[in-house]
């Protein structure tokens, strides 16, 4: 059980920085998500944690001790594959007790901690099978197996349930949670897929171009996104970002465009800019229609029934809009609604550099 | 293929098929039935009058295999082959292994540049390297002996061999050595006990290959191994048979048959592997 | 790449790399060096005196050297043509037969047995007897059957004996360039093949504005493959005429400058001009496996 402390990590490969001045803390026992879109660093930064890729500057430390310098197998972590990288040739006993063998642990012990790790998975009736008779789901259910006997400091998982289909991605993905409830060892989880981030992490890194935009609690990040990248990459479907003009009026501060004309609240009004992006979740959209002030109007193009929610897809003064509504509502294409904006959760990003401004 | 099976008439396609496979059927059955055949009989009439009475049994004999196993001294050559061929092709496969594995998964200077230059060295005539080897073999007194023979092939085999495993070896997934580093595996141990396992098919088919190749070698025996008579191999013995005895067919066809039935039974037991070894690099997929 | 230090790789790679390097680098240089000079069984050394290009010279005028390099051009053209041909058309054909694995297996055998042995079938078919005897050798038994005199067809110079020689060689690399261009023609995806006949190519057109054109490439690395072996020519003339009779091709001459008339300059220089004749396809094969590694 450790922290990871990574200071000013830059990763350079020729003249491409996949990783600019990262700078975080992942205490000890949490489980620390990096997500992000494809390129963004977080697979570079996780194998750097690894030992598998050298940092180009910075300084990474697991406790209190810095391992830049000391090779994957000194660093006392453990790795999941996406790709599960199990030895063909071996039966998966012997997969889970390689990394143990190799460390002339006695064989009792081996031989504990396998069933052990195998009780855990639900794999034990599979130890005399060769990873190719295993399905998808056994495999990667190795492949944590493999983790767990070595009992690290920290866990790194490299986007484990991305080869599995959507159902068996739900069911480990709950497994990987109480797993984690149970051993609370420190783990580093990479991801694309955002859902896995909201739902497993203690804490979610998004990541873009190398660089952390942000780094806290899920619902802090859903909440109260640092700027528009985070606020659409978080949360599905995404926010809907809509140009608009600051007013102000006598004692009220306005935003409008073509299709909206909304007030803002007085507390949460501040010094904006005249040129912003507002930023509207789409299951903020679903109250009832109090006051006609505060509405989007939406001409609607498409509707898709989720069974547990309407999706309205629509244009809004030009800018096309998603909706998502409670599933009795009945909503007509080429009709045009009015649909409720909820002013507390009502997003500002600056034109220009994209940051929060409410 | 159903399909295409309209297209080309089915009568001049399976004759066309037929001819091929007689040419190349019928030399090596008059080999094979002459070499049962005592030699007034070869002699006399062609082999191919046996055919009416294929199956009766007074015209056959297994004299010609024995006079050419004893008299001819074909048995200590048939010896010598495997001495020759099965250390050596061993030798050459694992030095091969390693610098295989060395070529495909480990970091050093000029890694890419060497492993051209090694596998470009494929196609240098032996013929240019017999001149300056000779002197050197005779001062080390290597020269006729088998160890001489079998660095020689080692050496001689290890472009094509050492191209054909790291073929192999550089397929196999980036993951599996992340995850060994991880485990706590050295280059070695990861080398031997998780590269060579998952490369046993890749190594069955070159061990096979080159085999073959050293077995059915003439040249070089021909050079190394100074025409002595208790070291030489099948195929000197039978090129000597052939420029003293050429019109003795009953020994040279029972001789050239011992020579090929080896080769034969390795051929058709383990075809699966052969090809494979041949079709290593030579077609993407 | 591995996490380790450079030394231990060089553990790895060393031993190949020694063997190389004694066996194949070192030779080659000499042997370049030596053609320069004279007669005598030994590298370098007292007896042995610089002459220059006088190798070089008898290796282009003398009368048997050309003779060698006009056999060696011959099999160079006719072996290549035939077994890359033949193996070409085996390929597609028995890939419509049902007894397809059968009948490669028995164009592949030759492939398995040595040019030794190959030299003695083919002597045997090559046989000959005088007119009034029987035949024992199936081609001259053909031959007098159609009512024609036998032929001594080993002896006929210039161009018979030769052709004889190089079907030996046809006939046991066939295969070989048939089990390549099979496995590259069943890498063709059949839709191909489907949408150029729905678009209403005849089976002639497919096979040469379809198939032959993805085969090339193939064909090209199997057809270089089969001329480098041909120059080096060597075991089926060694055994089957030596040379005599006008058969002569270079590998059997170096062999015999080398080990009957002990002359290392002349052997040099021969064993050189093969390397020349070599070098281009050579640099061919490299060109294309450095576009293969470029990729990795």
């Amino acid at each position: 059980m450790a922290e990871v402390t990574l200071t000013d990590i830059t990763k350079r490969f020729g003249d491409l920085t996949a990783v600019k001045d990262l700078t975080m803390c992942i205490e000890d026992g949490k489980f620390t998500v990096l997500v992000g879109p494809s390129g963004c660093g977080k697979t570079t930064t996780l194998r750097m944690i690894a030992g598998l890729e050298e940092v180009t500057q910075g300084e990474i430390r697991i406790g209190d001790r810095v391992v830049n310098r000391v090779p994957p197998k000194d660093r006392d972590i453990a790795m999941v594959f996406q790709n599960y990288a199990l030895y063909p040739h071996m039966d998966v006993y012997n997969n889970l007790a390689f990394g143990l063998k190799l460390r002339k642990a006695p064989k009792s012990e081996i031989k504990d901690r396998v069933q052990e790790a195998a009780d855990l998975l639900g794999i034990k009736d599979k130890l005399k099978s060769k990873p190719r008779e295993l399905s998808g789901g056994q495999r990667q259910r190795v492949a944590v197996g493999r983790a767990i006997v070595r009992k690290p400091k920290v866990f790194l998982f490299d986007e484990p349930l991305s080869n599995l289909d959507a159902k068996l991605r739900v069911q480990m993905r709950t497994e990987l949670e109480q797993l984690h409830h149970k051993l609370k060892t420190t783990t580093i989880y990479v991801t694309h897929d955002q859902v896995e981030a909201m739902t497993l992490g203690d804490r979610i890194a998004v990541m873009k171009d190398g660089v952390v935009n942000q780094y806290e609690a899920p619902q802090e990040t859903y909440d109260h996104p640092v700027n528009q990248f985070v606020a659409g990459f978080i949360g599905s479907p995404a926010m809907n970002f809509l140009p608009a003009r600051v007013v102000r009026t006598s004692g009220a501060t306005k935003v409008t465009a073509d299709g909206f004309d909304l007030t803002i609240p007085a507390a949460r009004a501040g010094e904006f800019p005249e040129q912003v992006i507002v930023g509207i979740r789409p299951e903020d959209l679903d109250g009832p229609v109090s006051d006609e002030q505060n509405v989007l109007i939406v001409h609607v193009t498409v509707t898709e029934q989720l069974g547990h929610a309407l999706l309205v897809h629509g244009d809004c003064g030009g800018q096309q809009i998603v909706a998502s509504l409670d599933p009795h509502r009945s909503v007509t294409i080429d009709s045009v609604v009015h649909l409720s904006v909820n002013l507390e959760t009502l997003h500002l990003f600056d034109f220009e550099s994209e940051e929060t401004l409410m | 293929m159903m399909e295409s099976r309209r297209f080309i008439s089915r009568t001049p396609l399976h004759f066309t098929i037929l001819v091929f496979a007689a040419i190349w059927l019928i030399p090596t059955l008059g080999l094979l039935i002459t070499s049962f055949r005592d030699p007034a009989n070869i002699a006399g009439t062609g082999w191919w009058t046996v055919f009416p009475k294929l199956f009766s049994g007074g015209q056959y004999s297994l004299e010609n295999y024995i006079g050419v196993l004893r008299g001819e001294g074909l048995a200590r050559s048939l010896l010598n082959s495997l001495t020759i061929s099965v250390p050596a092709t061993a030798i050459s496969t694992f030095i091969a292994s390693f610098a295989a594995f060395g070529f495909a998964w480990m970091h050093f200077g000029g890694r890419k540049i060497l492993f051209m230059l090694v596998v470009g060295l494929m196609v240098i005539p032996l013929q240019m390297t017999f001149i300056p080897i000779l002197p050197i073999y005779s001062k080390l007194k290597l020269a006729g002996t088998f160890p001489g023979i079998w660095l020689a092939h080692t050496a001689y085999g290890l472009p094509l061999t050492t191209y054909l495993v790291h073929n192999f070896m550089a397929g196999i997934p980036k993951d599996l050595f992340d995850s060994a580093s991880i485990d706590g595996a050295s280059p070695f141990m990861t080398f031997w006990r998780i590269v060579i396992p998952i490369s046993v098919p890749a190594l069955a088919s070159v061990f096979i290959f080159q085999f073959l190749w050293i077995w059915n070698d003439l040249l070089v025996a021909l050079v190394y191994l100074s025409a002595k008579p208790n070291v030489a191999p099948l195929t000197v013995s039978i090129a000597n048979l052939v420029t003293n005895r050429g019109q003795d067919w009953e020994l040279l066809t029972a001789a050239a048959f011992v020579s090929m039935v080896l080769p034969l039974v390795v051929f058709f037991s383990l075809q699966r592997f052969f090809v494979r070894g041949i079709l290593a690099g030579s077609v993407k997929g | 790449m591995l996490q380790s230090g450079r030394w231990r790789s060089w553990l790895f790679v060393g031993p190949a790399l020694l063997l190389i390097a004694f066996f194949l680098v070192y030779p080659t240089i000499m042997t370049i060096a030596r053609s320069f000079f004279g007669r005598g069984t030994t590298l370098f050394g007292p007896s042995v005196e610089f002459v220059g290009f006088k190798n070089w010279t008898y290796v282009f005028t003398n009368e048997i050297m050309l003779t060698a390099l006009r056999n060696n051009a011959l099999w160079a053209v006719l072996f290549t043509t035939c077994t890359v041909g033949f193996g070409l058309i085996l390929a597609v054909l028995l890939d419509r037969v049902k007894y397809e694995k059968i009948a490669k297996s028995i164009i592949f055998i030759p492939a398995a047995i040595s040019m030794v042995g190959a030299s003695v079938i083919w002597k045997f078919v090559y046989a000959y007897r005088p007119a009034h005897i029987d035949q024992i050798g199936i081609l001259n038994a053909l031959v007098v059957a159609f009512g024609g005199q036998p032929v001594g067809w080993l002896i006929q110079r210039p161009w018979i004996n030769n052709i004889c020689l190089i079907v030996v060689g046809i006939w046991m690399w066939t295969g070989f360039c048939m089990v390549i261009l099979s496995a590259a023609y069943k890498n063709i995806p059949k839709q191909l093949l489907e949408a150029a006949r729905i678009d209403g190519a005849s089976e002639w057109r497919v096979f040469r504005n379809v198939i032959l054109p993805l085969l090339a490439p193939t064909a090209a690395v199997v057809a270089t493959t089969m001329v480098v072996q041909v120059l080096k020519i060597f075991d089926i003339v060694y055994v089957m005429t030596n040379g005599n009779y006008s058969t002569e091709v270079i590998a059997n001459r170096m062999y015999k400058e080398m080990f009957n008339f002990f002359n290392y300059g002349r052997a040099s220089a021969i064993a050189v001009v093969l390397l020349i004749l070599i070098a281009p396809f050579m640099i061919f094969n490299i060109r294309r496996f450095a576009r293969q590694e470029g990729s990795r």
